[in-house]
């Protein structure tokens, strides 16, 4: 952050904000621009979608919720990228299996649009992280460090924040665990798996989530959110069990 | 010509099997039409510019391929490469043609003739058919070696030996002028007016001009230093005259047309101790200020700092790889703030993490899934096929590698899914698979036959967690029970 130098004749300044104290307000001036999940329920609770260029967080409801955590936050980053732009996936080593690109291709993400980065450690994530949202090339980031991740506290939260408003990039913070701390992410999620809707013989559904928007700022926390994929259509449409396989998408997009 | 031997090269055919009517076939005028024959074709009367149809009508058993230009170019700068072992003057005539000029070079090679031997046999053995022939000219060894086949003498090579206009060719044939020899006894200045540069090429040709060839020569690479009176000692400086070595540097590739790829800058202390820096970018270019950040990076990531000990007394940069890159106008009308790009990023990305830390992903062509994907450089683009519709994802979106063992498998023997099993200590009851998909290892790549089949099954529990499991060879009489392993894990 630069300070412009102080102009030379100070007593004839127009009043009005100093220059440079600007960067350093709480709230920032323009409302962001939101990017719809496509459940209109769920985008009304967040007040028209997720606000694009801040930062998002979310973590698994268990160990075993790891693999819906990532795949959410891969689908919320494409949500969030549109076609724009490449998806950077930041992580810090792989402990519960690499990210898997034909799996990635499965849910409609073009594996092609995803650059990997992996850093050694937690202070390389973090510095690789900060070099990534702060630039507006890549359409979202998503952030994912290996254990507790001490850290990524609010001031390294804080400043994702700022760099993604400035830059326009999305950054999604995919923690291990419930980092039980203060964070300034605009919203933070804790995501589990749900039972798929099944498919004929008894077979595994697409992806679906249980979602506790746990907090989010300017609204009201809510929870036990049910989503399903739709790959094909690119967006998320509400889990309702009581309809049968073949009930068709026109009714459950209706819902 | 080089199109076949393309073919060849690439195919290897036995050489019993002599000489198969080959063609090659390009578009022209929204017609196939042959461009390139191989010699057995030529054989069967076949000749180029005919349409594929007719050529199909003629002989069924054509084989008909697309002409590749590309490969034949990077075919033809090969030879151009290898032919410097005779002269250091040697020029590619596109398409399907090499100058040699070598006067005074010959002598190594037992003369001219050695050095022609040596040549055809050196192309043969590196499976290439190629017609030599040396003149006094570079006109005249082209058209001994192009029209020269019946007849070794100049004189009887016909007028289209010249490679005049097809319509000044073909009001030499109307003339009766049907040889070199016919048109050499005629008067010069007839011919000039008649026909323009018919006469210089006559000349040429019959060697009474002589056009130089142009050779295409290695270039210099590009480097640029500085050397100090007194040596100086602090880093700040030093890389700020890195920085000027960069702009200098810079304006050498911008008159060559050329980027940099791999740039090493080497600090030269006054004690004899040389420090190199290298940096490497996913595109090339000339732009010192994006040089010197990748340099600062490169300094700060350095495990032990610069030590400038006494100073430096010498700094040096050199453009290890060069690229073309063409010079571009920017667009007056867009916002003139810089916005760095991805490839910007990833270059920063690399030279701090190291380059095999930042990377894209490539399909490959084979069906074990832990092998389906490898890493590449990120400034490729791989193109993957998207999910078939209307199916839930096949594929895990973690995959385990090598899998995990997973314990305690309750299954119908001798092929039913898992109804139950361990797994880090947890015990999962399945509610929901589909399966199996059998996965049989890549017989025909190992000799070993790769080792057992793989049986997946996706399998989701009551909680909502989805595992793709999969059973490690079949049941067999007297034998273990296969063993049940955990590969990924779904969305």
């Amino acid at each position: 952050m630069s300070c412009e130098s102080p102009p030379p004749f100070a007593h004839k300044r127009p009043a009005g904000p100093v220059p440079g104290i600007v960067l350093a307000r709480a709230e920032p001036i323009t409302s962001p621009a939101r990017f719809a999940l496509g459940v209109a329920k769920l985008d009304g609770a967040l007040g028209g979608g997720l606000a694009a260029a801040r930062l998002h967080e979310l973590w698994p409801a268990q160990a075993e919720d790891a693999p819906s955590a990532a795949g959410f936050a891969m689908l919320m980053a494409l949500k969030a990228a549109g076609n724009k732009g490449a998806i950077v996936w930041i992580e810090q080593q792989a402990r519960q299996g690499r990210l898997y690109p034909p799996g990635l291709a499965e849910l409609g993400i073009d594996p092609a649009r995803i650059l990997f980065v992996n850093a050694p450690d937690e202070k390389t994530l973090l510095r690789a992280a900060g070099d990534v949202v702060r630039s507006p090339a890549p359409g979202a980031a998503v952030i994912v460090p290996a254990g507790p991740a001490r850290l990524l506290d609010l001031t390294a939260s804080r400043r994702l924040t700022l760099f993604a408003e400035a830059s326009g990039t999305t950054a999604i913070l995919l923690r291990a665990a419930d980092p039980q701390a203060p964070s300034a992410a605009t919203t933070r999620w804790r995501v589990a798996g749900a039972p798929s809707r099944a498919l004929e013989a008894n077979a595994p559904g697409s992806p679906a989530f249980t979602l506790d928007l746990l907090r989010q700022r300017g609204g009201a926390p809510s929870y036990g959110w049910q989503l399903e994929w739709d790959r094909d259509r690119a967006h998320f449409t509400p889990l309702s069990r009581d309809l049968a396989a073949d009930a068709g998408g026109e009714y459950l997009a209706a819902g | 010509m080089l199109a076949e031997n393309i073919w060849r090269l690439d195919n290897k055919p036995p050489p019993d099997r002599g000489e198969e009517p080959i063609v090659f076939v390009e578009k022209l005028k929204n017609a196939m039409r042959l461009t390139a024959l191989s010699r057995g074709a030529i054989a069967l009367g076949l000749t180029p510019n005919l349409t594929l149809a007719d050529a199909r009508a003629r002989v069924p058993e054509l084989i008909a391929l697309d002409r590749d230009h590309e490969a034949e170019a990077r075919l033809l700068a090969q030879i151009v490469a290898g032919c410097v072992r005779y002269t250091p003057m040697v020029a590619a005539e596109p398409p399907d043609g090499a100058i040699l000029d070598i006067s005074g070079c010959a002598h190594g090679f037992g003369g001219e003739t050695g050095l022609r031997a040596d040549l055809v046999r050196r192309l043969k053995t590196s499976g290439i058919t190629a017609f030599c022939a040396l003149g006094d000219t570079p006109e005249q060894a082209r058209a001994l070696a192009r029209f020269g086949h019946k007849s070794r003498d100049l004189l009887g090579l016909p007028v289209e030996a010249l490679e005049a206009d097809a319509a000044v060719t073909l009001a030499l044939r109307r003339a009766g002028l049907k040889t070199i020899d016919d048109l050499a006894r005629r008067p010069r200045k007839m011919l000039a007016a008649r026909f323009g540069d018919l006469a210089i090429r006559l000349g040429r040709l019959l060697g009474e001009q002589d056009r130089h060839i142009s050779p295409e020569r290695p270039r210099p690479p590009i480097f640029a230093l500085r050397r100090f009176a007194e040596p100086i000692a602090r880093i700040e400086d030093a890389l700020a005259c890195l920085e000027d070595l960069g702009c200098e540097a810079a304006q050498t590739l911008l008159e060559r047309h050329e980027g940099g790829r791999r740039f090493v800058a080497r600090f030269f202390r006054s004690d004899g101790a040389i420090l190199p820096l290298e940096v490497a970018t996913g595109h090339p270019t000339r732009d010192p200020a994006l040089l010197i950040r990748l340099f600062r990076e490169r300094v700060d990531v350095l495990s032990d700092p610069i030590d400038p000990g006494f100073g430096f007394d010498m700094i040096r940069l050199d453009i290890g790889q060069c690229e073309t890159l063409v010079a571009r106008q920017d667009d007056h009308l867009a916002p003139s703030r810089h916005e760095e790009d991805l490839a910007e990023l990833i270059d920063r990305l690399s030279v701090r993490l190291g380059a095999r830390r930042v990377h894209r992903v490539r399909p490959e062509n084979t069906h074990i899934p832990e092998c389906a994907a490898t890493a590449c450089a990120p400034s490729n683009a791989p193109t993957w096929e998207g999910a078939p519709e209307g199916e839930p994802p096949m594929r895990p979106l973690r995959l385990f590698d090598p899998p995990q063992p997973v314990g305690a498998v309750m299954s119908e023997v001798p092929d039913g899914p898992p109804m139950r099993f361990t797994w880090r200590g947890k015990s999962y009851a399945v509610a929901r698979w589909e399966g199996p998909e059998r996965i049989a290892a890549e017989w025909w790549r190992r000799r070993d036959r790769g080792g057992k089949p793989r049986d997946y099954y996706r399998v989701e529990d009551a909680a909502g967690h989805r595992f793709w499991l999969f059973r490690h060879g079949l049941h067999e009489t007297g034998g273990a029970p296969p063993g049940w392993y955990l590969h990924g894990l779904f969305a």
